[in-house]
Order: structure tokens, then C-alpha cells, then sequence
């Protein structure tokens, strides 16, 4: 099939940017959406042109680095799926696809497609773990765990943190990837002792990065490829209040 | 170039405990003194640099990704090997060493494997302990099922995402480190060199993805954990980025490298299904379990798979190999789909793949049980092919996964370059010849978690290493060369892409030093290579400049360094006149096409040692011997 591609180019931070259009020829329905836009670059680098950079890297659906607005979704239309996974008889012939990087404000642009999303990593640094140093781990079955409660954690665990769920929500906001790492950790009885001072950390580095509020508008449960559930969002709210609460009376013990 | 593997003597049970009391250790208030490189954030390198932070070295890390979360080991499915025998069903460290040398066809080192096995239970340890959610039993203990065709249950998984809550488990240990410090980490930062100086790896040159920029960085020990390089065939079940560049550059300044020709071609990926395909994706192995694996018995039949009868199916595996069926290890169960595919008796619009079906065990054990076991992969398999496993059967077909070889290393996991060590699929390993599913993840963390910051210490103690800076003439000159061939790749302005010329060299690997090789190909690869080579430098497009983000440039580099790398791969399958593990020569098989090792002969890791581009490396040769597992054949009849 033909399409045409209405691609943002960017070519750094402080350049401006804007739309491009690029016809995508013969592209073939079992192609992925990824491997089509290989083709187009393909086609630019041979005449001597910069091609599209996007992020990419597994193309399985599972390190989370591929990124982009596709028709105005995170990662397009196709539900639980990444946009490396997406394939192109989802489409038809004809069509103008529009792709865009993720618009968030604390995940900055940096060429074209790519934004840089490490305001996710600090997240994490701000106390996504469990502080449990090589070798001091007690045998494994010590702690044994219900099934229910492992799958559980298991099913926020996924997250990739690509972050589709900033990059729908109208308020950029952040809640579904900070309470899947919350809710994965606080769940489990290995997380429960550092739980209050995880769940106050994190939210405020989330603040700190600018993510927005979350006011309920459920796109990022939509978005979300790992399908994450909001009710991840009220639990870690719960504990953030808790731990709010204890911190005024106790203090934030040394850390802030 | 000395091989010295520095087995520590005594019994094998005790070697690692003897070693650990004889290593000198690092007084806890000089440890911040020493800065330590970790390339990589995969299993190995992440375990690696938390282990370190927490002891309290000063850590510099590095990934070319976004994130140290997205390294490649984020793909492993089906999950980690541990010699806990929580099933009481015979299990034990002795045996899971066994199975490891056996299943390695002989080729790995008795003493680092015996080690493997040891630290494999604090593994697990350590992960339930961090929190990754491995699947558990109704009782709330931890579950386990039998892999790649063990006897013994004795693997862990979390769903078909182990590697992803193992990684995640790594990643947050690292994350608490930079938090608290003792870990600096560098993402989109891609090593280009390695800095050696008075006979030492003292640091790197990095190219900052983003901006552009070249530097050095300086320490007194540097790390690779930079993963595998199955990307040489272009094609395989690797991430897009994994490349060979930081152990070639480590080569190319004086790094052995060991068994280039010890390649894992795995037999349950979806086949290729045209030019576009950019990557392959692997279906666990555990699928094996429950599907059958069969092949029309009429050449060229083009019915579909719904209308061939029974009486007209050829179920391969189950009628070469009656005791294992199915289950034969992996090394086995690719080429004999090859065989059948060459011979003519493929299925699919390429003809290149054979069904596995699971309509038999969806009757036997009904839909929702499959449902529960695959579930995942089912939907992995219906995204990319658009077909329903659960009504008609799965095509596949093997594809490049995993590298057993790599950079030599020691019983320390240190190189025959003092300082620089290798971990994880990086380093020539305790593979051997072939890889049993689900040790790799072993492998790396007991790499990262268990025995690198042991090993470290002594080296840290016992090296009097004088100071260097950034500013270090040597520094300023490797800078230079790598800006030089960053330069030399931007003015080419040819007209071939790197994709085409990637995928040109991709095919003849593929074709010549893939699932079988033999002589007259190897030769025709060795002379085909440097004229390619050639030409890529000639008439290779990379559009932009060098001071940006330019993943042309990106791709062009590492591509580059395949070029030589995958002619030390051809001359390694070359001479070793034998057919073991991975690696299968046509010369050297039974009458009835089984792989024939040459024991007598060929029970070394052969180790290349750089001589230039384009002149031929020599060969070093660190002998086997095989004290508690004594060699036999393999047989899966
Ligand atoms: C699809 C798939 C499924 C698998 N399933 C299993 C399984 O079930 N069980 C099992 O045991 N094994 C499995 N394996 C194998 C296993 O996943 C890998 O061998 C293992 O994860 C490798 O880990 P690593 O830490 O050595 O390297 P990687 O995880 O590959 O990490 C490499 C790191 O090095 C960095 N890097 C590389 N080059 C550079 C450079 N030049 N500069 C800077 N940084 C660099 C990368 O950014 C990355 O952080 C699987 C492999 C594949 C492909
Ligand atoms: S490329 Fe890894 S999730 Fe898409």
C-alpha cells in the first residue's frame, strides 16, 4: 500500500520544528509500523537526507524505548500494543498517518521523535527499590507471598516506562508510571518498610520534574500498552497521605 | 599473549571458597579512592555496579540507551536457572555444573561453571529480596519449571518476563546507588575505545549521542558488560542496537578474543516473513513442552496445515530423536529444521519454517490450561503474523540469539588486558559450545552480583597503578583516532546505506558460519569480507554531522566494526576441524548427520590475538580439561 507520512522534524531543543510530509511507498501490511518508517529513511539517506530519529531498540514490546504519537495516540490506536509492535495492515491504503513525538514538559524534546525521559529515572532514584544490599538477602522461601498478592505485583511490574501515560494525559501527568513502581513495591512484604518514605519521595520528585495533576481522565489507562489500571493511582494516593501525614508529625527522617 | 587462567587449585566444591579467603581485600576507607568503568547496564553490568557502589567504589556507568532500564537483557522470556531443588526432584549444584559442561559440549572451563552453579542460589536470594515478583505456587512459595529439556525443574520465571523483573530488580539496586552517590551514570553514551596505558586499561572514549561530544573517562579498572553480538547476522532475536564495537575496540587494543564461532541459533523464532524485516522475534522455548514439531512428508505441499492429514505429517524430532523428541537441546532442533527446510519440506510463503502445533495438547489439557501457560506469546505471535495459534499451527524457524563467544577472560573474569574485565555475554563464558536456556540471566548476575566484586578487590589491592588524568597524552591521541573515523564515515558520502551493506554482510554470515559450515564457504567468507569491507568504506551514505544526534552515524560505527569482526568469526569456525554445541562443520558428522567432536584434538578455547585490520590474527590456544565431567557424546536417540 501507499501512504503518506506527516512526520515532526526537529532538529534540536531550541530549533523550532514542524510538520514534513513523506510518501511511503509499497509499503507491505506484514511490515511493522517501525520497519516502514526504516524504509522511508532508507530512502532519505540514500539521497544524501538526515533520517527520522526516532527511539527505538527491542522492537518486542518490552524495553519501552520506542515512542511517538501516531494519529494522536501514544503508540496509535491498537490497544496493550507498542508502536514497534504495531503492524501496518492496521491501516489502510491511502491513508495520512501523522507522528509526533511525545508532548510532555518535563520530557524534552531532542531531535525529531526523541524526547528525553529521564525525569523517569530520577523517579526511580527517588526511592523506587528496595534498599537491600548484595548478599544480605535471607533464603528466598523465608518470605513466602500469596499467589494472588505476587500476581499482583507481577501485573504493575510490567511497566516498561515509556511513558505513553504522561504523553495522553491532558495534564501530563505521570501518576499511572509512579504508582505502578509504588503499588509494585508497597504491595509486597519485602517494599512495606521503607513504604512511606517510597511513596512521599517519589510523588515529590514527580512534582519537582513537572508532571502535572492527574484529574481523572483515564487516557492513560487507555494509552498505557501494559494495560496498567488506574485504581494503581488511589492506592498510591492512600499512602502518599499516610506517609504526608506521618512525616509532619514524625519529620522526613534525614532524607528530603 | 599469555593465557593464564588462574584456576585456583584444590577440589572444585572448594576453589571458589579458597580463592575468596586468598584474594586480598581493599581497606573499606580506600575503596572510595578507586573509581571503576561498568560499560553496560544489562544484568551484568547493573548487578556489577550496585554491587560495587554498595562496597563503596566509586562507579561510572555508561548505556548508549535512553535509560540503563531498556539494556537488551529486558527481552529474556522464559526465565533463570538455580540449583535450589525447592521441587526435591534430584536437583543440586553438582548436577546443574554437570548439565552446564555437558550441555556446553565440553568447551567451557570445569572451574568457572562449578562457581556458576554455586552463587546460582543467592541469585534467587537476591531477586525475591529486591522484589521481583517471580511466580509462586498456591502455597506462597516460589515456582519452577523444567527448561531446554533438563531432567529437573529448576528454573525460575516471572510469567514470559523474566529478564524484564530481573533487569528492573538491577535497575533499581543501580538507581539506589546513584541516589546515594556511589554510581554516576551516563545514558546515550556510547563507547568508542579503550584507553591503555603503561600495559593497564585505565578508561574509555565515549561519543555523547546527543550532543556529540568525544571524551575521555579515567579509573583504575574498567568493566564491559556490553552484551552479545548476534547482530553480525543482521537478523536475529537481539535488540537493534547490540553491537560488538566495545569488545572489538578492547580486542584491538590487546583483548584475546575467545570462540568467536560459537554462535546460538535458536530454533523457536517467528521466520522471516520478507525484505522489510528489520528483526526477529524469538518464541520461548518453553512452548516446546506442549507443541509438536512437524513438517509435511510431501515435498512442496501446499495445503494448508488444517488439511494435511496425520498419515502426511513428518514429526522430526520424535522420529530422529525417540527419547527427547521435541525436547532435544537447542543446537539439535535447529538444524534439523534446516535439514528438512533445505531438503524442500518448509511450510510457509518462504518454505523456510516448520509448524509447531499445539492442537493436540489444547485437546489433551484443553484451551484455558494453554491459555494459562502461553497466553502471552500466543498474542506476541498473532500481532506480528496476524495468524491464531490456537487454530492453526505456529510457523517457525531458528534465528541468531545468543554468542557464547567473547572476550577471554580468567577465573577473576579479567582479560589478558590488566584491568579490563568482561562480564555477562560479553566475556567467552561458561557456556562452552552451546547455551541451556535460561543460564544466561544466571550467568550474568552471578557475574554482576557474585564475583566481580570479589574478584575487583583483589586486583584493586594488589595493582599499584600510578594516577592519570583526562588529560593523559594517551587519552588526547585515542580521542583523536576515534574523531578521525567519525570523520572518515561522514565524508564517504556514498550511496549505499548502512542497513544494505549491514544486511549484505549479515547474509553471508547467515549463509557461511550460521547454522552449518564448511571449509570451501569459510574460505570463500574470509575473501569475501575485506573487499566488502572495502567498499563500505568507500560508498557508505551517513547523512548529517558528527556533532548531533545522528543515528546514522550510530549504526555506520558499530556496522564497521562487525566488518572485521566477522572474519575472525570465519576463521575460527575454520579451524575448529569439528562439529560441536553451536557449531556444526559438514566435514564432521556421523553417517547419520549427528555432530562429531574431536575431543583429542580440540578441547581448547581458541583465543585470537589482533595482528591489524586485514592481517591475520593469531591464535592462542588455553587447553580443557575435563577432571569431574568426563566427555561423552551427546545422544538424544
Ligand atoms: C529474545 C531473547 C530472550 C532471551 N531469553 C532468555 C532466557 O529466558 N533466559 C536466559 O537465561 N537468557 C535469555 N536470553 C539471553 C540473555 O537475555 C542475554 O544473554 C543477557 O541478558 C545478556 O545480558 P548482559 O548484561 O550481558 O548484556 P545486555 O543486557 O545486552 O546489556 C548490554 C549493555 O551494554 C550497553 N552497551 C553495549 N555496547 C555499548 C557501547 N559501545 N557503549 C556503551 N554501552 C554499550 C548497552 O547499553 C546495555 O546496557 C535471551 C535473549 C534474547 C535475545
Ligand atoms: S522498541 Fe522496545 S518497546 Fe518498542
Amino acid at each position: 500500500m501507499n501512504l503518506t507520512l506527516r512526520v515532526w522534524r526537529q532538529k534540536g531543543p531550541q530549533d523550532k520544528g514542524g510538520f514534513v510530509d513523506y510518501p511511503a511507498k509499497d509499503v507491505s501490511p506484514d511490515s511493522s509500523f517501525l520497519e516502514m518508517l526504516d524504509r522511508v529513511n532508507e530512502e532519505l539517506e540514500s539521497r544524501g537526507e538526515e533520517p527520522i530519529a526516532f527511539d527505538h531498540d527491542c522492537r518486542e514490546g518490552i524495553c519501552g524505548m520506542c515512542s511517538m504519537m501516531i494519529n494522536g495516540y501514544p503508540h496509535g490506536l491498537e490497544k496493550g500494543t507498542t508502536a514497534c509492535q504495531l503492524h501496518m495492515r492496521h491501516f489502510s491504503d491511502g491513508q495520512t498517518i501523522t507522528i509526533e513525538p511525545w508532548r510532555v514538559k518535563p520530557f524534552p524534546i531532542v531531535r525529531d521523535l526523541i524526547t528525553d525521559r529521564t525525569a523517569f529515572d530520577r523517579i526511580i532514584q527517588a526511592g523506587g527499590y528496595v534498599s537491600v544490599n548484595t548478599g544480605s538477602a535471607p533464603e528466598a522461601n523465608m518470605i513466602p507471598i500469596s499467589k494472588e498478592i505476587a500476581d499482583a505485583a507481577f501485573d504493575v511490574a510490567a511497566c516498561i516506562g515509556c511513558g505513553a501515560c504522561a504523553a495522553s494525559c491532558p495534564n501530563g501527568s505521570a501518576m499511572l508510571f509512579v504508582s505502578a513502581k509504588v503499588t509494585h513495591l508497597n504491595g509486597l512484604p519485602q517494599g512495606e518498610p521503607e513504604l512511606l518514605e517510597r511513596t512521599r519521595r517519589m510523588v515529590e520528585q514527580m512534582d519537582a520534574e513537572g508532571f502535572g495533576n492527574c484529574s481523572n481522565h483515564r487516557e492513560c489507562e487507555v494509552a498505557c500498552p501494559k494495560e496498567i489500571q488506574m485504581r494503581n493511582i488511589s492506592k498510591m494516593n492512600r499512602d502518599f497521605i499516610r506517609s504526608s501525614v506521618l512525616s509532619r508529625v514524625f519529620g522526613t527522617n534525614g532524607k528530603s | 599473549m599469555k593465557l593464564d587462567a588462574k584456576i585456583p587449585s584444590g577440589p572444585i566444591a572448594e576453589k571458589w571458597d579458597t580463592h575468596r579467603f586468598q584474594m586480598k581485600l581493599v581497606n573499606p576507607a580506600n575503596k572510595r579512592k578507586h573509581t571503576v568503568i561498568v560499560v553496560g547496564t544489562g544484568l551484568a553490568g547493573a548487578s556489577a555496579s550496585a554491587s560495587m557502589a554498595e562496597l563503596g567504589y566509586h562507579v561510572l556507568s555508561f548505556c548508549y540507551q535512553d535509560s540503563p532500564r531498556r539494556a537488551h537483557s529486558i527481552a529474556a522470556q522464559g526465565g533463570i536457572n538455580a540449583a535450589k531443588n525447592y521441587q526435591n526432584d534430584g536437583d543440586s549444584i553438582y548436577r546443574l555444573f554437570y548439565d552446564t559442561v555437558k550441555g556446553g559440549d565440553y568447551r567451557a572451563r570445569e572451574a568457572n561453571v562449578y562457581r556458576l552453579a554455586q552463587v546460582s542460589v543467592n541469585i534467587i536470594d537476591q531477586c525475591v529480596a529486591q522484589g521481583v515478583p517471580f511466580a509462586r505456587d498456591y502455597g506462597g512459595l516460589l515456582a519452577n519449571r523444567s527448561f531446554g529439556g533438563t531432567q529437573v525443574s529448576r528454573t525460575f520465571y516471572a510469567r514470559g518476563q523474566t529478564g524484564q523483573q530481573l533487569l528492573l530488580g538491577a535497575y533499581q539496586a543501580l538507581a539506589r546507588q546513584i541516589d546515594a552517590g556511589g554510581v554516576k551514570h551516563y545514558s546515550r553514551m556510547e563507547m568508542l575505545d579503550l584507553i591503555v596505558i603503561d600495559g593497564y586499561a585505565r578508561g574509555i572514549v565515549t561519543r555523547n549521542m546527543v550532543t556529540g561530544e568525544i571524551r575521555s573517562w579515567v579509573a583504575d579498572a574498567v568493566i564491559l558488560a556490553t552484551g552479545g553480538y548476534s547482530n553480525v547476522y543482521y537478523l536475529s532475536t537481539n535488540a537493534m542496537g547490540c553491537n560488538v564495537t566495545a569488545a572489538w575496540r578492547a580486542h584491538r587494543r590487546g583483548a584475546g578474543f575467545a570462540n568467536p564461532c560459537f554462535t546460538q541459533i535458536h530454533p523457536t523464532c517467528i521466520p522471516v516473513a520478507g525484505e522489510e524485516q528489520s528483526k526477529l522475534t524469538l518464541m520461548s522455548e518453553s512452548l516446546r513442552n506442549d507443541g509438536r514439531i512437524w513438517v509435511p512428508k510431501k515435498k512442496d505441499d501446499t495445503r494448508p496445515a488444517s488439511q494435511i492429514p496425520e498419515s502426511d505429517r513428518d514429526y522430526y524430532l520424535e522420529r530422529r530423536y525417540p527419547a527427547f523428541g521435541n525436547l532435544v537441546p537447542r543446537d539439535v532442533a535447529s538444524r534439523a529444521a534446516k535439514e528438512r527446510c533445505d531438503a524442500g519440506y518448509g511450510v510457509g510463503a518462504t518454505k523456510y519454517g516448520v509448524y509447531l502445533d499445539f492442537a493436540d495438547a489444547i485437546n489433551r489439557l484443553g484451551r484455558p490450561a494453554i491459555e494459562d501457560r502461553y497466553g502471552n506469546l500466543f498474542e506476541m505471535y498473532e500481532k506480528i503474523t496476524a495468524e491464531n495459534p490456537y487454530e492453526t499451527p505456529m510457523r517457525i524457524y531458528p534465528a541468531p540469539h545468543y554468542t557464547m563467544g567473547g572476550l577471554w577472560v580468567d577465573y577473576n573474569l579479567m582479560t589478558t588486558i590488566p584491568g579490563l574485565h568482561a562480564i555477562g555475554e560479553a566475556n567467552f563464558s561458561d557456556h562452552g559450545a552451546n547455551r541451556l536456556g535460561a543460564s544466561a540471566l544466571m550467568q550474568g548476575l552471578a557475574d554482576g552480583y557474585f564475583i566481580l566484586p570479589y574478584t575487583i578487590g583483589n586486583f584493586l589491592a594488589t595493582t599499584k597503578l600510578a594516577p592519570v588524568s583526562e588529560d593523559h597524552p594517551e587519552c588526547k591521541k585515542i580521542e583523536a583516532e576515534a574523531k578521525e573515523r567519525i570523520q572518515k564515515l561522514l565524508s564517504a558520502k556514498g550511496k549505499r546505506t548502512v542497513d544494505d551493506f549491514h544486511r549484505q554482510l549479515g547474509r553471508l554470515i547467515w549463509n557461511e558460519v550460521g547454522m552449518s559450515r564448511k571449509r570451501e564457504g569459510l574460505e570463500k567468507t574470509i575473501r569475501e569480507i575485506p573487499a566488502m569491507r572495502e567498499e563500505f568504506w568507500a560508498n557508505v551514505t551517513v547523512p548529517g554531522s558528527g556533532d548531533h544526534l545522528n543515528q546514522s552515524l550510530e549504526k555506520a560505527g558499530r556496522v564497521a566494526d562487525f566488518f572485521e569482526f566477522a572474519e575472525v568469526m570465519a576463521r575460527d569456525a575454520l579451524q575448529r576441524e569439528e562439529s560441536c554445541g553451536g557449531h556444526f562443520r559438514e566435514e564432521h558428522q556421523t553417517e547419520e548427520g549427528e555432530a562429531k567432536r574431536d575431543d583429542e584434538n580440540m578441547s581448547y578455547a581458541a583465543v585470537w590475538e589482533f595482528q591489524g585490520v586485514g592481517n591475520e590474527p593469531t591464535l592462542h590456544k588455553e587447553p580443557l580439561e575435563f577432571e569431574y565431567c568426563k566427555p561423552t557424546q551427546r545422544s538424544y536417540k
